[in-house]
């Protein structure tokens, strides 16, 4: 097609290898540090101080072993794992179960309870910091993992509503009804029929909060105070101040912060896209 | 993260509203299946969203909340020092944090979609890799980076000796007339796949029949992109000015790992999010009244600024229609 229109393709091509130029040369500026992490994270510190860029000569674990065990990564690691999980699954649930009831049903006030809960997707929550430390400090939440998963929970919210409300409306309406006609209560139409429906949206759902929760720095640094309930943006703090020196071990750790979400990326890259760009269309 | 704005068509509308059930059921099972997700979100964000605005008129003491003061944090938050310094400092910081990305990451975020809207070849592998940084960690970001810029032992300074290019290497972040601008590129370097994802998502929308007129009439690329293309993306060029805007003031970790808590050097990277987390959690005795007042003002200022900017591309929609 592109033939006819422009008469000549000599210009087509040269534009075409200048695209490519750039599209290639962007990808080296994204991986090339990512790939010199990971060969730097092999390689004892002092080959890294001498050449800083280059492959190990002997590859070795040493420095994953140390920040695991001696810069307590071990204990950030599951910290991390058990607050995000433990906040994506009840958000999820919680947005589940009330993005099905606005997405289905027109009833009174339904129009103002999904603006209010929209509305949480353009608020700057991090600014209720102060009230948020208070109430937690009355609730004996402070320095307890608990605080941290209730508080990401509700910032959950929005977003997934948004999402699974809009599945929910999409569903036929005839499934409902015919389960209905056979006696079937509304937690029954919910959990049996319709939940399974919407598996694609709560897998986009799930991956979505996981990335920007396994990542937040601010919250944990504010609400948990004592190390051993530290999460790893926290724990990092930490260890980039004593381990300064030892360059592979600092490799080591941002690897073990960032691998979780890499193995998600690998499995999930569908899901990331459609909720970076979820309500723009394809 | 995302917010849209986009509308769903007519069609689209009456088609999903068949779907949709009629007789709602009783009051008691509506609030069964709202309630926990409406208190969660009520008790832990909304209420302490409005409790920071009547916070910002009172007085403490550590924890224990005083006595009425009128506006006398927010008078405190421009005269005291060094708060009357660091302020509006760190403001326009955060200005030209703004600038700096509209104009390179979101620049450089649309001519990717561009270019890989035209190609056939290798989008989706392109795509996955200028997206890939925006998994990792703000902060993690940061530390890469800062031990990529070092100016000892950083690759960044290495590469550019080795091509000849000695005059440039320097202490990227040591030096407060390079810091901000590294920390900026390093930023846009995270998140170039957002504003690429979108773009390529909007160009995707446009019909291609406008484009088949277009070239019928002898347009060339350059026209097509210009009188077209870009015309046609206004609303979500609208939409990634004003989350850039938002993600923008409420920058924290990436800039607390290369620059630290102060905004180092010398507070020449100072911003609005980490002067807020030092004057509430580093502050003195009557630390949370001048925090909520902080808080009031941002709030005020990144949430009017959104809504001015998204009625400004509506309009700016509305006169190409």
């Amino acid at each position: 097609m592109s033939q006819h229109i422009h008469p000549s393709s000599r210009r087509i091509n040269l534009a075409s290898i200048g695209a490519n130029v750039l599209l290639w040369g962007y990808a080296a500026i994204v991986i090339l540090p990512l790939l010199l992490v990971v060969s730097n994270a092999l390689r004892p510190t002092r080959e890294i101080f001498k050449n800083p860029v280059g492959l190990p000569t002997s590859p070795s674990f040493e420095s994953f072993v140390k920040a695991w065990e001696e810069a307590s990564f071990n204990i950030y690691f599951f910290n991390s794992l058990l607050i995000t999980v433990a906040s994506v699954l009840l958000a999820t649930a919680v947005s589940a179960l009330a993005g099905y009831m606005l997405g289905r049903y027109k009833f009174r006030g339904s129009m103002l309870l999904t603006a209010y809960f929209l509305a949480g997707l353009m608020l700057p929550f991090r600014l209720a910091i102060v009230p948020l430390f208070l109430l937690l400090n009355d609730m004996g939440l402070i320095d307890n993992r608990l605080g941290l998963i209730l508080v990401y929970a509700a910032t959950g919210i929005p977003f997934s509503i948004f999402i699974l409300s809009s599945f929910f409306r999409q569903l036929p309406k005839e499934l409902s009804e015919a389960a209905r006609i056979d006696g079937a209560g509304e937690f029954t139409i919910f959990g049996r029929i319709m939940l399974p429906l919407v598996r694609p949206a709560l897998a986009t759902v799930i991956v979505f909060q996981f990335v920007p929760l396994w990542n937040d720095f601010f919250f944990p640094l504010v609400l948990l105070r004592s190390t051993d309930k530290w999460t790893l943006p926290v724990g990092m703090t930490r260890f980039f101040g004593e381990f300064q020196a030892d360059w592979s071990t600092l490799f080591a750790g941002l690897i073990i912060t960032t691998l979780p979400l890499i193995i998600i990326f690998l499995l999930a890259t569908k899901q990331i896209i459609a909720g970076l760009t979820a309500g723009i269309g394809k | 993260m995302t917010v849209s704005t986009a509308k769903p068509t007519r069609g689209k509308k009456r088609k999903r509203a068949k779907g949709v059930g009629t007789g709602a059921p009783p009051w008691e099972i509506i609030a069964l299946f709202i309630l926990p997700a409406f208190l969660l979100y009520t008790i832990f964000m909304i209420w302490p969203l409005f409790q920071s605005l009547y916070f910002s008129f009172f007085e403490f003491k550590g924890l224990a909340r005083g006595g009425f003061v009128g506006l006398r944090n927010f008078h405190e938050l421009f005269t005291r020092y060094p708060l009357n310094e660091q302020l509006p400092r760190a403001f326009w910081h955060n200005v030209y944090f703004f600038i700096g990305t509209m104009l390179i990451q979101n620049t450089m975020g649309l001519l990717f979609a561009k270019l890989l809207y035209a190609s056939r070849f290798g989008k989706r592998f392109f795509q996955t890799v200028f997206t890939l940084p925006y998994l990792i960690s703000a902060l993690v970001v940061g530390y890469l980076w800062s031990l990529m810029l070092n100016p000892l032992f950083g690759p960044v300074n290495q590469i550019l000796r080795a091509i000849g290019l000695e005059s440039l290497a320097r202490p990227w972040l040591g030096d407060p007339a390079t810091a901000l601008p590294a920390i900026i590129l390093v930023n846009a370097w995270q998140w170039v796949g957002f504003p690429m994802l979108l773009f390529s998502a909007g160009l995707a929308n446009i019909s291609n029949e406008l484009r088949e007129a277009a070239h019928i009439d002898g347009a060339t690329s350059w026209k097509l992109f210009r009188h077209i293309e870009l015309p046609l993306l206004l609303p979500v060029i609208g939409i990634v000015t004003v989350l850039t805007f938002i993600g923008n003031f409420n920058v924290f970790g990436i800039v607390w790992a290369m620059g630290g808590v102060n905004g180092e050097p010398a507070g020449a990277t100072d911003v609005l999010g980490l002067v807020f987390y030092r004057t509430a959690f580093r502050g003195g005795v009557d630390a949370f009244g001048l925090a909520s007042a902080l808080a009031v003002l941002m709030f005020i200022f990144i949430f009017g600024v959104s809504m001015l900017m998204l009625r400004y591309f509506r309009h700016m929609e509305e006169n190409l229609t």
